[in-house]
């Protein structure tokens, strides 16, 4: 229970600071907008389902690139993670707090983004929609640790994509998958395991990565 | 309380700290001096756990609720108000009566007319007030503090010299300053680095 008041404090903190600044969600939705918009100046025809689903996956990961990237900005910049560090809770509630508040930015995000998809192409099938959702989780799960692990370089804002689409392959072939494949249930539930085994590999590595 | 012996912390080939040792027994009230870039802040985030060393051993027989750290930086969020910014830490801390605590806190810290006001927007003496508001919240019983008079002005270092005698009894400090003369009073041991 305290844990669950810790994270909802750090995650409550994030969602005040984006009120104040309203930096990270403009951008992420103003770029998912415009991802899908050019998409379809690319694609005149409308293009095949298995296409457009592509892009939709592309143009959901490069979003969430845009809100990741921005995660631990308040805590570089004033060096603030160093008292969080230091209060007396469990460090994974840090992460856990930090992935509560981007996960509830690429919600927002994609709560504009999937009209947007259905308008421009063609409409969402339940089995992506379950895909988006799942693939969310895992997305923030593993984007927040290697943000929190990028944020203390110097090439930060190299090396966050470099480490992070490599490890978002597989989101992507199991967010396709569920939208134009065979067996969907399959797919979805490979977006549930990456989920459950990276969540808790971050979860339980995340000290290591804000001590030395 | 503290105990270091032949502690070193290097950065990549720079060596920072060589060789130290370090008794503070509960209670004390020791003064670290040095020149700049002698390794005063950085035996500080050794002893309050930010950083880890690279040689001897270091023990701080003291649990992360009971420390109190005043850095460089203030800690807080820019974005955030005076109150907001306590009110996150309060809850960390699990700070009983937190509400009375801050306000009391900010009241002694020539604050509370700023308290909703955000941080962004404070001076740099403000920050440091801030600051020391935050590292006292929780009632410290050892208070590691760097430089603490940096930024304030008079008033605020009269503040701060009064707040620092008034806990002298009940906790336990280890202040890095350039100015030891300002502590002598309280000081019951020196480290020159």
């Amino acid at each position: 229970m305290t844990y669950a008041r810790d994270v909802a404090a750090l995650a409550r903190k994030d969602l005040l600071l984006e009120l104040r600044a309203r930096e990270t969600l403009p951008a992420m939705v103003l770029f998912v907008l415009s991802t899908l918009v050019a998409f379809r100046f690319a694609l005149p025809g409308g293009g095949t389902e298995r296409q457009t689903i592509g892009l939709l996956w592309v143009a959901i990961l490069f979003t969430s690139l845009v809100g990741l990237t921005r995660a631990f900005v308040p805590e570089r910049e004033q060096r603030v993670l160093d008292g969080l560090v230091l209060a007396p809770v469990d460090r994974s509630a840090i992460w856990f707090g930090k992935v509560t508040a981007t996960l509830a930015f690429l919600v927002a995000a994609e709560v504009v983004a999937l009209p947007a998809y259905a308008l421009f192409f063609e409409g969402l099938t339940w089995e992506t929609v379950a895909a988006v959702a799942l693939a969310d989780i895992g997305i923030c799960a593993v984007g927040t640790i290697l943000a929190a692990m990028a944020a203390a370089g110097r090439a930060r804002e190299l090396l966050f994509p470099l480490l992070f689409l490599p490890l978002s392959l597989p989101i992507l072939v199991g967010g396709v998958g569920a939208g134009v494949g065979d067996d969907p249930a399959r797919f979805l539930a490979f977006l549930g395991l990456y989920d459950a085994v990276f969540a808790i590999l971050a979860w339980a590595s995340f000290e290591y990565v804000v001590t030395e | 309380m503290i105990r270091a012996r032949g502690l070193e912390r290097r950065y990549g080939a720079k060596r920072v700290l060589r060789g130290l040792d370090l008794d503070v027994a509960r209670g004390d009230f020791t003064v670290v001096t040095g020149s700049n870039g002698s390794g005063k802040t950085t035996l500080l985030r050794l002893v309050a756990g930010l950083a880890s060393p690279t040689g001897g051993e270091l023990s701080v027989d003291v649990d992360r609720a009971q420390l109190g750290f005043v850095g460089h930086e203030s800690l807080v969020y820019r974005e955030l108000t005076a109150i907001e910014n306590l009110v996150l830490y309060a809850r960390l801390y699990r700070v009983p009566e937190a509400r009375e605590r801050i306000g009391m806190l900010l009241e002694r810290f020539g604050l509370w007319d700023a308290r909703n006001e955000r941080a962004s927007t404070y001076s740099r003496g403000m920050l440091q007030r801030l600051a020391l508001c935050r590292a006292l919240l929780h009632e410290p019983s050892l208070l590691l503090l760097d430089e603490p008079y940096s930024g304030l002005d008079a008033e605020g270092a009269e503040l701060l010299d009064r707040e620092l005698a008034e806990r002298r009894a009940r906790a336990t400090f280890l202040v890095a300053t350039h100015d030891p003369e300002r502590l002598a009073s309280l000081a019951t041991g020196a480290l020159a680095l």
